[in-house]
């Protein structure tokens, strides 16, 4: 065995180095030729599937919407299949790699453009409900969060193997909320802290 | 519950609540996280190729017209996981001050000069090894809010993937001997010494160019499977 490195925060300087384009104005002249190495932006020319926009902030323990985060999703295409070497189900021909970076802008607010993902595989071959797997990190964060992202109006949530782990009370802050429009507009709103605290996951 | 990414080496890793760091008290959940099975969502993670950074995104020094002032260093490594795994064709992304303890950035107050041929951000993909290696100058140390005379010691932000989502790490890549060690309230959140020292790359003479830059080595450890198998893991 090796020993582990240990993780520390992301700090308040990351976007130029992370996540330099689109919504982190960091740059008053708009002269920064550094391009994003991941998008925010996940929906590529050939993937099928139902686009969909994921909108939403993360608050702090007083409830103020966190400015200088930075949110990653980890997603499924819409048939179930995660573009990594680790599902052998993967279809090397799409360019969908279900990961997106997004950073909270000067309102506390991050966005993603994808495509509904499909339900995939769970603990004993039963299926897990449609979800996308999101990973918080910010200054005053000495490690990332984890949370998912489920999605309203799914029948399939009901049997969900990972929401069954969480008491039904607090079910609620993972589901998203439809807010209409076309693509379809998702809010999903994480509260580090307070009543309504988002379950995050150790994994 | 068995899971196949142990979670023991967590421990190893700060507390979310540290309330010397002072901007975790609000920012840290209050009840306890939940573990869940690892399921494909868990186990599986982004695959990066090497069209995804341009030739040169790991030289911090050609990024323009001139030479950035500063000591220039070689930082490098492997990326491996706890199995002594290499890691390849990961992302390696790294962002640093500039030699006089600056950011390029708008909410940066310290009253430093900005460096006009310094931007401090780089990324590379690791080869078959796991081996990544980054030219650039070494940063300076820098004030910050969170106490009175409070110093973060020189470091530089590195963003790494692994073999899976779960192994995803961000971390700070510390100098050997800082005498600003003992008042940082964010290397000092890893609380167990030896961790903490693993964040701390080693001066590498045998890597140092002559008449040019020194080196310094500095390999980036994630979470790793458990060494035996699980019946029917067929994800790998
Ligand atoms: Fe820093």
């Amino acid at each position: 065995m090796s020993e582990i490195t240990p993780s520390q925060t992301v700090g308040p300087f990351f976007a130029y180095g992370l996540t330099p384009v689109g919504r982190c104005q960091w740059d008053p002249n708009g002269t920064y030729a550094w391009k994003n190495s991941v998008e925010s932006n996940l929906v590529t020319p050939d993937v099928s599937g139902s686009r969909i926009r994921i909108e939403g902030s993360v608050f702090d323990g007083d409830g103020k919407p966190i400015n200088d985060c930075m949110i990653e999703i980890w997603q499924a295409d819409a048939q179930g299949r995660y573009a990594s070497p680790a599902d052998n189900r993967a279809l090397p021909n799409s360019g969908f790699k279900g990961f997106g970076r997004s950073a909270t802008d000067k309102t506390g607010v991050f966005a993603f453009d994808t495509i509904k993902p499909g339900a995939v595989p769970g603990p004993g071959g039963k299926p897990q409900a449609p979800h996308i797997v999101v990973a918080i990190f910010s200054r005053g964060m000495l490690r990332q969060v984890y949370t998912r992202l489920y999605f309203p109006d799914e029948a399939a949530n009901a049997a969900d193997p990972v929401l069954n782990l969480v008491p039904a009370e607090r079910r609620g802050t993972l589901i998203a909320k439809k807010a209409g429009g076309e693509p379809p507009v998702y809010h999903f709103n994480v509260n580090m802290q307070g009543d309504n605290e988002t379950v995050f996951f150790e994994v | 519950m068995s899971l196949i990414y142990p979670t023991k080496s967590l421990e190893n890793f700060p507390k979310h609540l540290t309330p010397g760091y002072k901007s975790t008290l609000k920012r840290s959940p209050t009840k306890p996280l939940m573990i869940i099975p690892h399921t494909l969502s868990e186990l599986t993670g982004p695959v990066y190729g090497h069209n995804a950074v341009q030739e040169g995104d790991n030289d911090l020094t050609k990024q323009h017209r001139g030479e950035p002032l500063g000591e220039r260093i070689i930082v490098h490594g492997q990326v491996l996981d706890e199995d002594r795994r290499p890691v390849k064709s990961a992302l390696v992304e790294l962002w640093q001050a500039n030699a006089c303890g600056r950011y390029v950035h708008n909410v940066d107050q310290h009253p430093a000069p900005l460096d006009p041929n310094f931007t401090g951000a780089g990324r590379t993909i690791t080869d078959d090894n796991g081996y990544y290696k980054f030219i650039t100058i070494k940063p300076g140390a820098y004030p910050w809010g969170n106490h009175p005379n409070a110093w973060r010691p020189n470091h530089i932000h590195f963003s790494v993937f692994g073999h899976s989502f779960v192994s995803r790490l961000v971390t700070q890549m510390y100098f050997p001997g800082d005498y600003l060690f003992p008042f940082d309230p964010i290397f000092n959140s890893v609380t167990d010494e030896k961790a903490r020292n693993r964040m701390i790359a080693a001066f590498d003479l045998d890597n140092t160019v002559p008449d040019w830059a020194l080196a310094f080595k500095f390999d980036i450890v994630l979470r790793g499977r458990e060494a035996t198998p699980l019946d029917n893991d067929d994800h790998h």
